[in-house]
């Protein structure tokens, strides 16, 4: 039901005084000005508080239950941090800069915490999320090249077990994506990336721990081919949260390095909040930066527009501040060794799950027992596929009706029946295994009765969606009478 | 009339002397699972041999599809952009893709047959 099946036409939720002031004209062009009301539903407040707190409660977060959603770090967000961010919700972005240094000094402080945690001299905190982060950091390489004249770098090289966002910002940037295979450990190929680097390439697009939750061992070496190719290595962020006070990317070799704060550092992110994804550079490219850039001068803070080499703003204001907030709330309260644990409890926590679930489903690039992953793993359906003709989306499915959200399904690409399963290290031992029960349970009911699971899933408010009409005919509107 | 595919799962047949009809293969559109949306090349446009032709999107993945020959699009097939599903439905035929005008009918010679592609599926899977 939506809440226009709940409208009934004269209902209001808030009556707004009669003007008792005269109307101004303000010049609006007559074109532009509409002449029939907008169909709003008409409803009163408690039909608005009923309507959400329905589909709230159809809803699955991880505040319900576990969310192994790979490569997204659905880790439990503590509620403190919204505490925090509620303090800051009355501030404005226009208002005098005397007036925020609260939030000014925030946001230094917590940029200074990041650089730390990177490895990185400076630090950009504006772009929205993710995917708005690698777009800012492939347009800093973009500048930082041109600026040296070096119109040649054209290419950007990503691995084929790359996260999609990387092969598509490096083209909304203006770049020529190189893809390579990935060698049959599920790591980048050595021979393969010096078959691309030249002095064309701009620069080597890299998620270490990769999405297949297995750590590039080979970073310093690649890092080392692509400087002396001229290229820069960009690191991609997803994946922090296995290595946090264990490896720095900036040590590494990386010269651009991008943070998911909503994944790693613990706030509400997938349809649940806005996201931030600061990008962290080396010394020789903090001129690139977008502004402005937040500054500090004798104990004052100020916002910094004066950078003449400035890739320019990425948006409006200062990022999503309140998202800022919870980061920096979330670093505080774990400190310097919470954080280190977190990483190691989430790399545990991986590794525990994958030796229960491999033990009835193969785990991709799995061959040498000892290699450990970090902080998840890709589970591989082909062969269950094969043997029952139940696909990886029916035991995603499943796992709904066992009241878990499903992992990551069908990525990285070069898993043709990928399960990517993260557990983070919110999750406790029971609940593990509670979910490694519940894969075998789908494994034994496959070779059981595969079609019953082809009818998956049974028990959620609404049963399994047509994707592929909702992407072939969308409706994105309210379809009238 | 002579029929090829290629590693990247594209088949091409020369349907006259120069003229060739290209989509993606039956094993492709399985393992893409539902298509949703296909980007139709524009009629014109010239393509060498394993250039990007133009990108697929199904319920699972967005993929690229490489021009399996070098040339000319002369025609596309315009029904796929309201019924992608014909691919699903009829990939080798109903959901071809593009025709084109071919450069070098040559590069033929070194397509896959119908059966080496099958062996290359099953060793590839």
């Amino acid at each position: 039901m939506t809440i226009f099946d709940r409208s009934k036409k004269g209902r209001r939720a808030y009556t707004l005084p009669e003007y008792d002031v005269p109307e101004v004209d303000l010049g609006i062009p007559e074109h532009l000005l509409r002449e029939e009301r907008p169909e709003l539903p008409e409803v009163y407040e408690v039909d608005v508080v009923r309507h959400y707190a329905d589909l709230e409660a159809k809803n699955y977060s991880v505040d319900r239950g576990f969310y192994p959603l790979g490569s997204c770090t659905m880790k439990y967000n503590p509620k403190l941090n919204e505490d925090m961010a509620a303090l800051f919700r009355w501030l404005h972005p226009y208002q005098p800069i005397e007036t925020i240094q609260g939030a000014l000094q925030l946001m230094y402080e917590l940029k200074e915490m990041l650089m730390e945690i990177t490895g990185t001299d400076d630090m950009t905190l504006t772009p929205s999320a993710g995917a708005h982060g690698e777009l800012t950091g492939m347009l800093i390489i973009r500048a930082y090249h041109l600026d040296k004249g070096d119109v040649k770098r054209t290419k950007v090289i990503v691995p084929d077990s790359a996260h999609g966002t990387n092969p598509a910002s490096a083209t909304m940037a203006g770049f020529k994506v190189i893809e390579i295979k990935s060698s049959d450990e599920g790591l980048v190929d050595l021979k393969e990336l010096e078959k691309e680097l030249d002095d064309t390439t701009a620069a080597i697009m890299l998620t270490n721990p990769n999405t297949l939750g297995y750590f590039e061992r080979d970073i310093v070496k690649i890092s080392e081919m692509a400087h002396e190719a001229g290229a820069l290595l960009y690191y991609d962020g997803a994946n922090l949260n296995a290595i946090i006070g264990r490896a720095r990317p900036g040590d590494m070799g990386f010269d651009v390095v991008h943070l998911n704060l909503h994944k790693t550092f613990s706030t509400p992110h997938g349809m649940g909040g806005p996201g931030s994804g600061p990008i962290g550079v080396k010394n020789f490219l903090r001129d690139f930066l977008p502004v402005p850039v937040v500054r500090r001068e004798k104990g004052d803070y100020y916002l910094d527009y004066n950078l003449p080499k400035s890739i320019g703003m990425v948006r409006s204001f200062y990022g999503n501040f309140g998202v800022l907030v919870k980061a920096y709330t979330y670093i505080l309260t774990m400190g310097k060794d919470g954080l280190r644990m977190a990483s190691d409890m989430a790399v545990l926590n991986a590794n525990y799950l994958k030796k229960l679930i491999g033990e009835f489903y193969p785990v991709a690039y799995d061959k040498d027992e000892k290699r450990p992953c970090m902080h998840e793993f890709v589970a591989d359906g082909t062969k269950l596929l094969k043997e029952t003709g139940v696909k990886t989306l029916d035991v995603a499915k499943a796992l709904l009706d066992r009241g878990f959200h499903a992992p990551t399904i069908y990525f990285p690409l070069i898993v043709h029946e990928a399960l990517m399963i993260e557990p983070t290290e919110t999750e406790t031992k029971e609940t593990l295994e509670a979910f490694a029960n519940a894969m075998k349970e789908i494994v034994e009911e496959a070779r059981r009765n595969p079609e019953k699971l082809k009818e998956a899933p049974v028990n959620t408010p609404v049963r399994r969606l047509d994707e592929a009409t909702a992407s072939r005919k969308p409706i994105v509107k309210w379809p009238k009478g | 009339m002579m029929k090829k595919y290629t590693k990247t799962h594209e088949w091409v047949e020369v349907i006259e002397e120069s003229r060739a009809r290209m989509g993606i293969s039956d094993h492709a559109q399985d393992q893409l699972g539902d298509i949703v949306y296909l980007d139709l090349p524009e009629v014109g446009s010239e393509f060498k041999k394993g250039e990007v032709l133009t990108t697929i999107e199904s319920v699972k993945s967005a993929e690229d599809i490489y021009a399996p020959i070098s040339g000319k699009v002369t025609a596309v097939n315009e029904d796929l952009s309201d019924h992608p599903e014909l691919i699903n439905q009829d990939a080798e035929g109903k959901g071809w893709i593009a025709e084109m005008e071919m450069v070098d009918p040559s590069e033929m010679d070194d397509l896959l047959t119908e059966e080496e592609y099958k062996k290359f599926v099953e060793e590839e899977g």
